[in-house]
């Protein structure tokens, strides 16, 4: 094997603001939040943080996607860095931030790195809540959005919902076996003190809820949500001063591409992220049988079964039946799936809420929640632009 | 009925051929002359053998739905009718996919069903929708 870079650093400590929706404190203050107990949670201390990057670069539109800018967090704390960034969405996704501070670590610029995602998309709902792929001042719409939005396409549901009925269609598979995976994400979420939605549902309140786009229903959508999440990602020398035992990265994969972004390929049973899968699994001795808690991509629940069919912890077409009945991704089942109720019943963290749950599990903090003998978890985050994680145990 | 509120496309350079072409009724999409591939959204080369000597070309108008949606949500206050979006496969070449609606009754729409093009004038935009093939018989 030869050098990873992933492979030079550590996660040394993990910090999440309360979830709101909407929430009283500013999108900055949550991200302090998240920020000030990431670096207290590794034992550092603030003059300890060398550099930061946060996902992705901070817009005013979108409606509350990115709120905070790396650059205003970094004064707001007091921070000297030497280095400083915002992933692009032209790139892993969600994971851009990580892998960032994974390069900037192995060239040596920062030692500990604050990493952060913070969104604010329900108090940008108190005041408009037209699409966001309508807002905007331009009459017209232009670039990729310009093949979906003219047809009312107005959400990304409608997209995801074209993969789920072809999964369907060629698998012969159903609701009666997509629903559980919203059912184990809240059964996961009543476990979880932070997460947005705790009431336990059923499947026939799966089944039962209202239709958003065929055949997506209610609770295949995530939600909104304002809060913020932060990981400290140390050099591997620097980690061993940290307060907990380092979480190490195995492995990284990433890949870009998707529906109405450039020529689509295939039969919209399967996404781009296969490369991903096969670019982590060839940078481990690891297998995809050593993985004990996968925290999946849960946008859309349809995510879910793409995505683990795409980093092989389960066969082409296999998905659905590995979900069907809920008994195999409980806590207690073979493989955990989405163990903190992930974004559908946790709320939208935004790929972040992932990674921290993964977090949890390795260092055995799950409390009520918490899987038996968790040593290594699958993570990957996005729609897009894809990014996954494999991450163990020192 | 009141007319289905629209955002209308942008006409830019490589691809307002796309979005006009329906003005002589008949739908055009960007073939290659070197290899005799189409593709579809519109790019500046080939994307397989990447000559430059790429131009849009009639097709059929024909295609089957291959996979659809029903939306159900009104992410518009005007947006309140059902109605289908889908990736429809053209007939010239395998996974040579447009996006768009489907018109006629919301449940009739299948995956596999066939459909022929037609257009509807917004402007100086000639959206290309689809509707369920006509019979021969
Ligand atoms: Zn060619």
């Amino acid at each position: 094997m030869p050098d990873l870079p992933e492979r030079n650093v550590r996660i040394t400590g993990i910090g999440q603001s309360q979830v709101g929706r909407p929430s009283p404190k500013s999108p900055l203050q949550l991200t302090m939040d998240a920020a000030l107990e990431a670096i207290a949670d590794a034992g550092l201390r603030l003059s300890d943080i060398d550099g930061i990057v946060n996902y992705p670069v901070k817009s005013s539109e979108g409606g509350g996607i990115s709120p905070v800018s790396a650059g205003e967090t970094m004064t707001a704390l007091g921070l000297q860095c030497n280095w400083l960034a915002s992933g692009s969405h032209e790139g892993p996704g969600h994971m851009a931030a990580i892998f960032e501070a994974i390069l900037a670590i192995s060239a040596g610029l920062c030692r500990h790195v604050l990493v952060f995602r913070s969104v604010a998309q329900a108090q940008a709902r108190l005041s408009s809540r037209e699409s966001t792929l309508l807002a905007g001042s331009r009459s017209r719409v232009d670039g990729n959005n310009a093949w979906t939005v003219p047809f009312n396409a107005l959400s990304p549901a409608n997209l995801w919902a074209l993969f789920a009925q072809a999964y369907f269609d060629k698998y012969g598979y159903g609701p009666e076996q997509l629903g559980w995976v919203a059912v184990n994400g809240r059964c996961n979420a009543a476990l979880n003190p932070n997460a947005i939605y705790r009431d336990p549902i059923t499947i026939d309140d799966y089944l039962t809820a209202r239709m958003i786009s065929t055949p997506l229903r209610l609770y295949d959508c995530d939600t909104h949500i304002d809060g913020s999440t932060a990981l400290i990602v140390s050099a591997a020398d620097a980690a061993r001063d940290c307060r907990n035992p380092p979480i190490h990265i195995e492995a990284i994969g990433l890949t870009l591409g998707g529906l109405g972004y450039g020529i689509h390929r295939g039969d919209f049973t399967c996404i781009e992220a296969e490369r991903a899968g096969a670019m982590l699994w060839s940078r481990t001795d690891l297998k995809p049988r050593d993985v004990d808690v996968m925290q999946i991509y849960d946008g859309f629940s349809i995510h879910t079964v793409l995505w683990t069919e795409a980093l092989q912890l389960v066969g082409k077409g296999e998905a659905l039946a590995f979900f069907d009945g809920g008994e195999r991704i409980a806590l207690t089942g073979e493989l955990p799936m989405n163990t903190g109720g992930g974004q559908l019943s946790a709320g939208r963290f935004h790929g972040y809420g992932h990674t921290y749950e993964a977090c949890i599990q390795l260092w055995g903090r799950g409390g009520a929640r918490q899987v038996s003998d968790a040593k290594v978890s699958a993570v990957c985050n996005g729609g897009y632009g894809y990014g996954a994680l494999l991450l163990r145990t020192d | 009925m009141p007319e289905v509120p629209r955002k209308l496309p942008e006409l830019e350079p490589l691809t307002a051929f796309f979005w006009t072409s329906g003005a002589d009724g008949v739908l055009r999409i960007q073939r290659c002359g070197a290899c005799g591939r189409w593709q579809h959204p519109p790019q500046p080369r080939c994307h397989v053998c990447h000559s430059e000597d790429v131009a849009p070309a009639p097709v059929s108008g024909r295609g089957t739905v291959k996979t659809f949606t029903i939306n159900r949500q009104a992410w518009t206050p005007a947006l309140q009718e059902p109605f289908v979006f889908a990736a429809i496969e053209l007939a010239e070449q395998p996974e040579l996919y447009v996006l768009s609606n489907v018109s006629g009754p919301v449940e009739a729409v299948h995956s596999g069903m066939p459909v022929q093009v037609f257009f509807e004038r917004r402007e100086d935009v000639w959206l290309p929708l689809f509707s369920a093939e006509a019979s021969d018989a």
